[in-house]
């Protein structure tokens, strides 16, 4: 074997993942309502932080308007509910509707440079959020409910979306693993590095960034819906906030952006802080501030890139590894 | 359709400007993709943008490109590349957050082939070729500047090229490492990969080219047999600035 794609970790890793899924699974059944709630909560929390670094940590397309995608993917299922499609059926389509609309846009953005592309995003997603201000349905920032949830009762629907909400991210998680891992993955690093070099060798960069692109906002537009199913009312305003975007950004630069795992430790890290702290008001969001900065200057890598680099740790291995028998055949 | 004869690159009358500033000035120029061909000349001359412009990198103002028959004018880098029309980068370009090895592969995986372990195989025999085997596992931020030229190299080469552009690959070298360079340019020479190599150092270069091109103002002011060249009055007036016998 030349080249290794997995090591004794990522096995283990295989297997302790597998175990928590069962785990969790089986937690719907039993655990309180408070908890799976929460829980719900945190499922939303890794797809929103998984998808952010899909663009920005391993494409280097820093988005500050992916609330465009989470807000329309509320939106969608509220319209696509209202024609009559059963929610957890709407919710789904509302996603796919969303990661459709996405590939026309990426035509255009996708050729917005950095900074431009970020706050070109937002724009969009300021847009989107009057535009959605127009519909009658949702009677502007009064908003409406999702009330085709109302066939379940209150503690089906809540295992119900604790469920959809818990094979979401795993589906999504899975998705984006083999995305990285197959050549379209390494050419997206090899475009974050240096786009004129990497079009020097043969890569499509636009077709590569457009599937990034579509991918992102179909994984968020699934967030935004199943938040939606949880909170069940639709304010524009609360959905269409940029603070979905500021969420995912301090999940990402604080767990490690550009590693898989980074983005789901920083996911855990935000979720526990704000479960302990979000009572403390005002000061929550200093300390999460002030949390973000702090990283950003002493961990330019994030926890995971200090805990990698110090540990020689992959649970998640997207990478090429050349194996020590093929470095020693061949000293320099 | 131009009539040139099968493996050919041909350039006609490429011109290429950057607002007012004019910087080829009409080139004109034919070499068979097997050739070893360096350019020479001061800076400033337009030398690395023809090379831009020949990889599909930068599009000329005017002119034509022909390549075994086609023309491939307005085909885009990544698809030349494809071809087998691959350069390096004067300053390095590495993709700084993945490793050497992944730097290479990709540059396999997407142009040379589809078959993921062919790639892998050509990416190692690439990296061989330029000596960075031990690097292999190293992200290429923390490699040093020689090692990204090497590396530029062999991502290119990684590629299959059937004509590689070489700029300024050998600067900043000592002697020996030059000459180690020499060495593996002149095999894949040997292999039948056409070379043009823009070049400061002129006898490294003339260890390799069997024709040279001195270019001044966007200009080719002397082509041919390489001592011809470097004797020639115009070049010694543009590129030496004096009437130095360079090649002695």
């Amino acid at each position: 074997m030349k080249i290794k794609r997995s090591n004794a970790y990522s096995m283990a890793t295989v297997i302790g993942a597998s175990l928590l899924f069962v785990a969790l699974v089986s937690a719907a059944f039993v655990a309180s309502d408070n908890v799976l709630e929460r829980l719900t909560v945190l499922f939303v929390y890794v797809i929103l932080a998984a998808m952010w670094n899909t663009l920005a940590g391993f494409g280097g397309l820093v988005s500050i308007g992916q609330q465009l995608f989470f807000g329309l993917g509320a939106y969608a299922t509220i319209r696509l509910a209202d024609f009559g499609i059963p929610p957890f059926v709407a919710v789904l389509m509302a996603a796919l509707l969303v990661g459709l609309l996405s590939w026309p846009i990426s035509k255009f953005m996708l050729h917005l440079k950095a900074a431009e592309f970020g706050i070109g995003m937002w724009v969009l997603a300021s847009v989107g959020h009057l535009l959605v201000n127009l519909d009658p349905l949702i009677q502007g920032e009064t908003g409406t409910s999702l009330i085709s949830l109302n066939v379940y009762q209150i503690e089906t629907r809540r295992v119900l979306i604790y469920l959809a909400a818990l094979i979401s991210m795993v589906g999504l998680l899975i998705g984006l693993f083999y995305l990285l891992r197959s050549k379209a993955g390494i050419a997206m690093q090899a475009i974050r590095d240096n786009e004129e070099a990497a079009d020097s060798i043969g890569v499509d960069a636009q077709t590569v960034k457009k599937w990034f692109f579509i991918f992102a906002a179909f994984g968020t537009a699934l967030a935004g819906a199943l938040w939606l199913a949880q909170a069940s009312s639709f304010q524009p305003k609360t959905y269409f906030s940029v603070q979905w975007t500021a969420y995912m950004i301090f999940m990402v630069l604080v767990g490690g952006i550009g590693r898989f795992e980074g983005a789901i430790l920083g996911a855990l890290l935000f979720f526990a802080v704000e479960t302990w702290f979000a009572a403390t008001g005002v000061w929550y969001l200093v300390g999460l501030g002030a949390v973000a900065v702090l990283c950003s200057l002493f961990l330019p890598k994030g926890l995971w890139g200090a805990i990698e680099s110090r540990l020689g740790l992959r649970l998640i291995p997207v990478g090429y590894q050349v194996t020590d028998e093929t470095l020693k055949s061949h000293k320099p | 359709m131009e009539n040139t004869s099968y493996s050919q690159l041909q350039a006609t009358g490429i011109y290429k400007s950057f607002g007012r500033v004019q910087v080829l000035n009409g080139i004109d120029f034919t070499m068979d993709t097997k050739d070893a061909i360096g350019i020479v000349g001061p800076n400033g001359a337009g030398k690395s943008t023809l090379l831009s412009v020949l990889s599909g990198a930068q599009a000329p103002s005017d002119g034509k490109i022909i390549l075994n028959n086609q023309d491939i004018t307005h085909t885009p880098a990544r698809q030349r590349a494809k071809q087998g029309l691959v350069r390096t980068h004067q300053i390095p370009k590495p993709f700084s957050g993945i490793t050497v090895f992944e730097n290479v592969f990709v540059a396999a995986i997407h142009a040379a082939t589809n078959d993921r372990e062919e790639a892998y195989d050509m990416a190692l025999e690439s990296i061989k070729l330029c000596g960075m085997l031990h690097l292999a596992n190293r992200e290429a931020d923390s490699i040093g500047l020689l090692d990204r030229k090497r590396l530029e190299l062999a991502r290119a080469l990684a590629t299959q090229p059937k004509l590689l552009f070489l700029d300024e690959i050998g600067g900043g070298l000592t002697e020996a490492e030059a000459l180690a360079l020499v060495d593996t340019i002149l095999s894949l020479s040997e292999r039948g990969i056409g070379i043009v190599w823009i070049e400061h150092i002129v006898h490294i270069l003339l260890r390799v080219v069997k024709s040279l091109i001195c270019m001044d103002s966007g200009q080719i002011i002397a082509q041919g047999n390489p001592q011809a060249v470097m004797s020639d009055q115009a070049v010694i007036q543009a590129y030496m600035g004096g009437s130095v016998d360079v090649v002695s």
